[in-house]
């Protein structure tokens, strides 16, 4: 037997998949919008995915402010532009490292958990209970999640910016003693709306592909315990492919828009 | 059980049929569930009762044949016809299937949200919560998450929370599989005490020839895919066809 058909029909599963999961994002545009609304469990999850992902962004972020500017010193003093380091962590952080870092670490914790989640109902029936007590699974499971991700993610984004830009900071101040007011100063002075609107904007789009990747797997999830690990794993490679396809179009959009 | 024409049909399937692939589950299975009556369904593991029943609440399509509860084709009805005549229906999962999220009173809780005002219903969701609990004797584990549950008081809860919309019939998959006997024996009891408060009509799905024997009024043996023998207890293990002997004697 040749590879091929092999690679022929992986392909195949893969635009099949693709089609899928567009058909479920376009069931979730339909459904967000038309009541009844499950605002309590919206707000559930929010707290699920927002609040108990502070820690794990906020020492992400703080480390990553950190390294950054420990590493980035040395080659700035090189040219004696250390002066630059508050705009070059800034405008790096905000337009794309941490929207990228935040978006990844949380299609591990959000993403993954929504689709164990999903995917362990899923296998012990109890969407199938949900659905046979006359409500809407889709609407309180699917719904909810995805809103939740999409409406979290900026946020959680937003406080990862700002304490990497305290790692930076604090770094600048023991090695470079440059106080904490110069540096916010220059950082303030260095960014503009066409750095902060682009980033955020994509935050939304990270938000949702998180959501959307996680429960779409978790709702799909085969029969078995297999099945669920397989779903959370799959939702957690997927969704990561995602965002860097989305960051790639972000970006070139951006650029038309603001002139990158 | 009297089946002549004054008695009235709750629930009927007519010539439904599914398919896997190549492997047709159910070939032209027929089904009538009378007012009050316990009909029981039995076959083989993998014989298509699991598939029937979940045919039946529209969780699956069939592939063909007519699925009429209460006068009304579940094929045929839009969505929202379709939630409100679940209402009229408690379903029993084979595994349970409480949400592990929630609390025992959540998950009662959990189908009325929606459905209480359209139900006229006077009472007050705790006092509906506290009846249905009160009916299968776990008031003291309201409060308790699914997970401290034993697998008896699991069954128990999941046959409070579907009776809580006070349903006209009840479907049970496969009742007592993974209970121990004793357990096993409650919960028939517990079917018994709540047909007999509710008058409810019950289809229940098992391949537990014990169960069958003490609750049934009617038995239908599901095998290749259609209803192969249908009796009361008694007329089938009289039968001396080959296929019903043999499951009668396991």
């Amino acid at each position: 037997m040749t590879t091929t058909p092999v690679f022929i029909d992986k392909l195949k599963a893969f635009f099949i998949e693709i089609g899928d999961m567009s058909y479920f994002s376009g069931r979730y545009l339909r459904e967000v919008f038309t009541p009844p609304f499950e605002f309590k469990e919206l707000l559930r999850q929010c707290y699920n995915m927002g609040n108990r992902s502070l820690l794990l962004v906020g020492v992400t972020g703080f480390i990553l402010g950190l390294v950054f500017t420990l590493q980035s010193r040395p080659t700035l003093m090189e040219f004696g532009a250390e002066s630059w380091m508050p705009s070059m962590v800034s405008i790096s952080i905000v337009r794309e490292i941490g929207p990228v870092i935040t978006a990844l670490i949380c299609a591990g914790r959000i993403g993954s958990g929504i689709g164990a989640e999903l995917g362990s109902m899923r296998v012990t029936e109890q969407i199938d209970a949900m659905e046979v007590s006359g409500t809407n699974p889709f609407k309180y499971l699917v719904v909810t999640r995805i809103t939740a991700a999409t409406l979290m993610l900026p946020l959680l984004v937003i406080f990862g910016d700002a304490i990497a830009m305290v790692g930076s900071a604090l770094v600048e101040n023991l090695k470079g003693g440059v106080s904490f007011q110069l540096y916010f100063n220059k950082v303030f002075d260095a960014l503009a709306f066409s750095d902060v609107i682009p980033a955020t904007v994509k935050s939304f789009f990270f938000g949702y592909a998180i959501g959307l990747v996680g429960c779409y797997k978790g709702y799909h999830c085969k029969k078995g315990t297999v099945g669920v690990g397989e779903a959370s794993n799959s939702a957690v490679v997927f969704t990561s492919m995602l965002l860097f396809v989305i960051d790639f179009i972000a970006v070139f959009v951006s650029d038309i828009f603001f002139e990158i | 059980m009297n089946t002549s024409v004054d008695i009235k049909t709750v629930l009927e399937l007519k010539d439904l049929k599914k398919s896997f692939g190549d492997n047709h589950v159910l070939k032209g299975f027929n089904l009538k569930l009378y007012e009050g009556e316990n009909l029981v369904v039995m076959g083989k593991s993998g014989s298509g009762k699991s598939v029937m029943i979940k045919c039946l609440v529209g969780l699956m399509q069939a592939d063909g044949g007519s699925i009429q509860i209460k006068d009304q084709n579940i094929v045929e009805i839009g969505q929202k016809e379709l939630d409100l005549l679940r209402t009229e229906i408690g379903f029993l999962f084979q595994g349970s299937a409480l949400y592990d999220s929630m609390t025992v009173r959540e998950n009662l809780e959990f189908p009325l949200r929606r459905h209480k005002e359209k139900l006229n219903m006077q009472e007050s969701t705790e006092e509906l919560v506290i009846e249905a609990l009160e009916n299968v004797g776990l008031v003291d584990a309201i409060d308790l998450m699914p997970a401290e549950l034993s697998g008896g008081m699991k069954r128990r809860v999941a046959l409070a929370r579907a009776l809580i919309l006070k349903p006209k019939i009840i479907l049970y998959d496969e009742p007592t599989t993974g209970l121990d006997p004793i357990t096993a024996k409650e919960i028939i009891q517990l079917m018994r005490s709540i047909q007999k408060k509710y008058g409810t009509s019950s289809l229940i799905i098992t391949h537990d020839v014990d169960c069958a024997r003490v609750i049934s009024n009617r038995i239908i043996l599901l095998i290749d895919g259609i209803n192969y023998a249908e009796g009361t207890y008694a007329e089938l293990v009289a039968n001396e066809d080959p296929k019903v002997k043999a499951f009668f004697k396991q």
